[in-house]
């Protein structure tokens, strides 16, 4: 039997442009497994959006044949909205770093979980920022040295995956991209799910945080218990914060209703069954009684 | 000491020998190295100042308004993009009458995404009240960042010192670097008249009223015209102390010279070159650089241009609607003239997101002068040709 000419595989989702990550960055991994995931869902790339911000993965638009937007610092959640918004019926991918999305656009995605904007946000979590060669941002664990921080980052880090639960994400994963399987999956169901899905994927920076990530990451790696109840919040939050394991697999799931949603049902209260109100009607709701 | 250093390094050593107290800065491409230079500096002790790496640039000026406010000597550094996300702390900042010092790398305004050299971010922070000087050397670099701290002092007015992305902030000069006690003798610990303190409560940015507004905005721009004469004063002071005066601009073989070449920046050194060239060929041109734009100097500028045959703008910015900006400034300051000496002037852009302004381009574009082949009021420099104006935006192949 002949292949099928109709369905898409993952060369249909590459672009000519060759990525400029260096050799071993972990972007690579989470490239790879986008494609895969893509084909697998057989995502029409006329109705698909990539959207990122700044920084070394927010080149990643560029690499996949859909519409792109290599947007503003920060404010790849901020263009998601306003696109979700006005064309529903998209797929909407938004992908960062964690410089990106955790520290000059934090605002928006706490605002985007809360909100359970329908869009797939994945970050890709070096704990470094990359593309300007290695500062200190919000995941970069506290005491590593960075240009910096010389003498060792004074501050907490963030865990992007407590933070989207605390807040309301509907879907949060954290994913490897050192383990191409299973972080095809992940992307796969995040783009699935209808709700804010956010994919954590621990990405590593072999240029300014040092080729030994990936064999200590491999070494702490687990999967999720089977009996994982995910749509138990507190259950979820026993596997942030890690130290000594990575845990991956989604942590957490639920269903509720979207932003859109929530919109489209104001606009059914507001327009009721019949016709839409004329102008003079409008006028008199807003008429303070005399 | 002298020392090799880009233009960068030469930001971070002015900033050390200022003994800055607070530096509050976020990363962004061509800036990175010079915080990055201050942070080590900090970390080895060189530096006794505190130093914040926020979470965007927007929060790295509230973070130097606070410095600042509490009394404090200020600075951080930025390009493009994050001067843009500071815009509304810039305002404030001016409007505070806080003495920060900026240096800014000028790099061209997204889309399309550029990491290279054009004045356009600097420039459209023209209106905010920050005063702004442009450098052609790492020399210059160092030395007016001191300067820009005493000024900004002196006046309660903060600075924006500027340098060209790559042509200046990534390549290596040689570089006098002052010594700390010539710079200490130069540039006395800050006393803020005004500052947040204990023993005197009181409360900063309160609602003002419309009896008022206008007059904290009146003093702003007496404070402007003030600083022209400071800028001179100091720049006098700083040649005595170490043998290198500046001024508010600086003219190059304008004995005699009929056609006037105007830039700012590192253009400067290029056109230098051609004005030898051209006047060992017999043409009477001559070089004004533009160093101080805020406040803006036109009397200098009436007294340097007032009389000669033509003058050429070379602007490596457009204000979109209507020329370049220095080309607009320079014009709307000879309007005074009486009509007998004003020149024909002429501008030109060039050099846009760090295309390259050779020493052909400048003599081309002299030559066309000179022979009054520039028939428009702005030539646009080495562009390829827009026939539509309107879908010029997609130039395809």
């Amino acid at each position: 039997m002949s292949p099928d000419v109709n369905k898409l595989t993952v060369k249909d989702y590459k672009t000519d442009l060759k990525p400029v990550w260096c050799p071993g960055c972990g972007d690579y991994g989470v490239l790879n497994a986008l494609y895969r995931a893509m084909a697998e869902l057989q995502l029409e790339p006329w109705n698909t959006v990539v959207l990122s911000g700044i920084g070394c993965s927010s080149r990643l638009p560029g690499y996949v044949a859909t519409y792109g937007f290599n947007s503003i610092h920060g404010r790849a959640l901020a263009l998601a909205t306003g696109v979700k918004t006005a064309r529903p019926e998209l797929h909407v991918i938004a992908v960062g770093g964690d410089g990106d999305g955790m520290a000059i656009g934090g605002n928006h995605f706490m605002h985007s979980c809360r909100r359970n904007l329908d869009v797939t946000y994945i970050l890709m979590d070096n704990e470094i920022y990359g593309l300007t060669k290695g500062q200190t941002a919000p995941t970069t664990p506290t005491g590593d040295k960075t240009k910096s921080s010389y003498y060792g980052n004074p501050e907490p880090a963030v865990d992007p995956v407590e933070l989207a639960i605390s807040v309301g994400a509907t879907w949060v994963a954290r994913g490897y991209s050192g383990d191409m399987k299973t972080l095809t999956k992940l992307i796969t169901q995040a783009i699935e799910h209808k709700g804010f899905a956010f994919l954590n994927v621990i990405s590593p920076c072999v240029t300014f945080r040092g080729d030994h990530q990936f064999k200590e990451i491999k070494e702490k790696l687990r999967y999720l218990p089977e009996d994982h109840d995910a749509t138990d919040r507190t259950a979820a939050l026993r596997y942030v914060r890690e130290k000594d394991v990575v845990t991956t697999g989604v942590l957490y799931r639920v269903e509720e209703p979207t932003l859109g949603d929530r919109l489209e049902h104001i606009r059914m209260v507001a327009q009721g069954d019949g016709e839409p109100p004329t102008t003079q009607e409008i006028i008199n709701h807003f008429m303070p009684l005399s | 000491m002298r020392k090799v250093i880009k233009g960068n390094g030469a930001v971070a050593h002015g900033v050390r020998l200022a003994r800055a107290q607070v530096i509050s800065a976020y990363p962004i491409t061509p800036q990175t190295s010079i915080i990055e230079e201050l942070a080590s500096m900090v970390a080895e002790g060189e530096l006794d100042a505190r130093f914040i790496k926020v979470e965007s640039e927007h929060s790295a000026m509230a973070g130097c308004i606070a410095a600042s406010s509490a009394g404090a000597r200020a600075f951080t550094a930025t390009s493009a993009q994050g001067l843009a996300l500071m815009h509304e702390l810039i305002h404030w900042a001016a409007g505070a009458r806080l003495p920060i010092v900026l240096a800014n790398v000028n790099r061209a305004m997204a889309p399309g995404w550029s990491i290279w050299t054009d004045q356009n971010d600097s420039l459209s922070q023209r209106d905010t009240g920050w005063m702004q000087v442009y450098c052609e050397s790492s020399q210059e670099v160092v030395d007016s960042v001191i300067q820009a701290f005493k000024v900004s002092e002196r006046v309660l007015l903060p600075t924006i010192v500027v340098l060209d992305a790559f042509f200046l902030s990534h390549t290596y000069e040689d570089v006098e670097i002052p010594e700390q006690e010539l710079v200490d003798g130069f540039l006395p610990p800050l006393e803020l008249p005004q500052k947040l303190d204990l023993e005197h409560p009181a409360a900063l940015g309160n609602l003002v009223f419309p009896d008022r507004y206008m007059e904290f905005r009146r003093k702003m721009e007496l404070a402007q015209q003030h600083a022209l004469g400071v800028w001179e004063e100091v720049g006098r002071e700083w040649g005595e102390l170490t043998g290198r005066p500046y001024g508010l601009l600086e003219e190059y073989r304008t004995d005699g010279a009929e056609l006037v070449l105007v830039c700012a920046a590192t253009a400067a050194s290029t056109a230098r070159v051609v004005v030898d060239r051209m006047r060992d060929a017999g043409i009477p041109v001559g070089l004004v650089r533009l160093r101080v734009f805020r406040p803006f100097p036109a009397d200098a500028f009436r007294a340097v241009l007032g009389g000669r045959r033509k003058v050429l703008v070379l602007d490596r910015n457009c204000s979109f609607g209507h020329h370049g900006i220095f080309h607009q400034e320079i014009k709307s300051a000879l309007f005074e003239l009486p009509a007998a000496e004003q020149p024909e002037i002429r501008g030109v852009i060039a050099g846009l997101g760090g295309r390259d302004i050779t020493p052909e381009d400048i003599e081309d574009m002299l030559t066309r002068a000179w022979e009054g082949r520039l028939e428009e009021a702005t030539t646009w420099w080495d562009v390829l040709p827009a026939e539509d104006p309107v879908r010029a935006a997609s130039v395809r192949s």
